[in-house]
């Protein structure tokens, strides 16, 4: 019999987890495959849908469904995530102290926020990158009566739109309340234009300059002065604010740090095999690889295609028969009502078009499709 | 002396070889010297003038079949 595990229970393992149950049926029917799941939730959060949670747009309820439901039958699902990896023995030990052997293992594990890696910025500044620091930012919007705020981006970070995202769909927020004349916008980012990807940057600058968004780049969070304000950059500027509002800097799982499988939990992957450098029976996949790629759902979805595809061929013929190429593919909400997207790979940039209301309606019905994405049927 | 840190952004469109070296110096010690590669070309000049912003040393430029390397020191 050959186990298969994998670690994660986010967009990447899901797909992976139900990809390979279908590619594998008459093996996991006679017993010659097993797949196992090992997440430390129960639940499925659609992380996208955030973005709407700290606007106000959605609630708390509509982010989530039962991991197990999402499932194909004859995958075992275990809420008991890892606390040690024992690789020379291709084996995973469980916060339960269970030990699951397995002949492959794919590491999806995701990536967390870490604010608290810089000084002042958890007392200072609202973000949305889980439930409660969304529905707390939400809450201080809706108090908000009016001053500077600053949207401050830090490195790296999932989901590679939401910056800009966020700026845009503030801009529609404060002047659906009628606060507009009140509020000023200031966004910064790391890097010499207001985004990573420079055709985005091309088309966002301008969109910037047009609805009043002050904008500053080669911006580098240092320390953020939370008693009285003050935002300031490792490149020696200082910004002022009266709401700040930060994408923090990420780290991997914290598990993958004590097990000393990446620093910062980044595992080392190779780009076009992902299997984990050094490692031919253990694959990674999303944003824990250290992969010079967005961090985003579409890339773990991409990637968990391909390696659901190898891992199959693997069992049946013992060999790999395909490459990640790199493919990636990203809304970009523009406000309220219109939306663009940028789709690329590790040889084609990106050529997103003007924001539209149709691909909009196309990112709301995505936001509902998710959950057949999740399932591997889409 | 400790070895030279790569930081491979071949074929990074996002988040692109900048945001890559502004990672991997978090993860380095003061006085480590990093090569960044790239195949963006706006890289050769986007990179050296951040590190001048930051107060990092920029050591070198060269390029060699459509790939930069960028060598650096951190200094702070």
């Amino acid at each position: 019999m050959k186990k298969i595990l994998i670690v994660g229970g986010g967009m990447g393992g899901t797909i992976l987890a139900n990809n390979l149950a279908r590619r594998l049926t008459n093996e996991l029917k006679t017993g010659k495959v097993r797949i196992t799941m090992l997440s430390a939730s129960e639940k499925h959060m659609y992380q996208p849908g955030l973005l709407y949670l700290a606007v106000g747009r959605i609630t708390p309820d509509e982010l989530y469904r039962d991991q197990a439901s999402l499932l194909e039958p004859g995958i075992e699902f275990h809420v008991d995530p890892v606390e040690e990896f024992k690789l020379d023995n291709n084996q995973v030990k469980t916060k339960s102290g269970k030990t699951f052997d397995y002949d492959y293992m794919a590491i999806a594990t995701g990536s967390r926020m870490f604010p608290e890696g810089i000084p002042g910025m958890v007392e200072g500044a609202e973000t949305f990158y889980t439930e409660d620091s969304a529905l707390k930012m939400c809450k201080r919007l809706q108090s908000f009566e009016g001053g500077k705020v600053v949207i401050t981006v830090g490195v790296p970070h999932k989901c590679p739109m939401a910056p800009l995202e966020i700026t845009f769909m503030l801009h529609d927020y404060f002047k659906d309340r009628g606060m507009s004349d009140k509020v000023q916008l200031q966004y910064t980012y790391p890097i010499g234009r207001v985004h990573s990807l420079e055709n985005v940057a091309k088309w966002a600058a301008p969109e910037m300059d047009k609805l009043g968004i002050k904008y500053e780049t080669f911006f580098n969070i240092k320390e953020v002065d939370a008693k009285n304000k003050v935002l300031k950059s490792e490149e020696g500027t200082e910004i002022n604010y009266d709401l700040l509002i930060t994408i923090p800097a990420h780290k991997g799982m914290e598990v993958l740090e004590k097990n000393g499988m990446g620093q910062s939990g980044w595992i080392p992957t190779n780009k076009t095999k992902l299997n984990m450098e050094g490692r031919d029976n253990v694959f990674v996949l999303g944003d824990t690889t250290n992969i010079p790629i967005s961090k985003a759902g579409s890339t773990a979805h991409f990637e968990a295609d391909t390696l659901g595809e190898n891992l199959a061929a693997m069992v049946k013929m013992g060999m790999p028969v395909r490459e990640y190429d790199g493919k990636v593919f990203c809304f970009i909400e523009a406000g309220k009502d219109r939306a663009s997207y940028a789709m690329f790979d590790y040889k084609n940039p990106p050529d997103p078009k003007a924001p539209t209301k149709a691909v909009h309606w196309f990112k709301m019905a995505y936001n509902k499709l998710y959950w057949i994405s999740a399932r591997g049927l889409l | 002396m400790a070895e030279k840190k790569i930081v491979d952004g071949r074929g990074s469109f996002c988040p692109g070889p900048l945001m890559e070296l502004i990672v991997a110096l978090k993860s380095s010690q003061v006085g480590d010297e990093l090569e960044v590669l790239s195949t963006d070309k706006g890289s050769a000049n986007d990179i050296p003038e951040w590190l001048n912003k930051v107060g990092h040393e920029y050591i070198s430029t060269t390029e060699a079949e459509g790939v930069w390397h960028i060598t650096l020191r951190k200094s702070k």
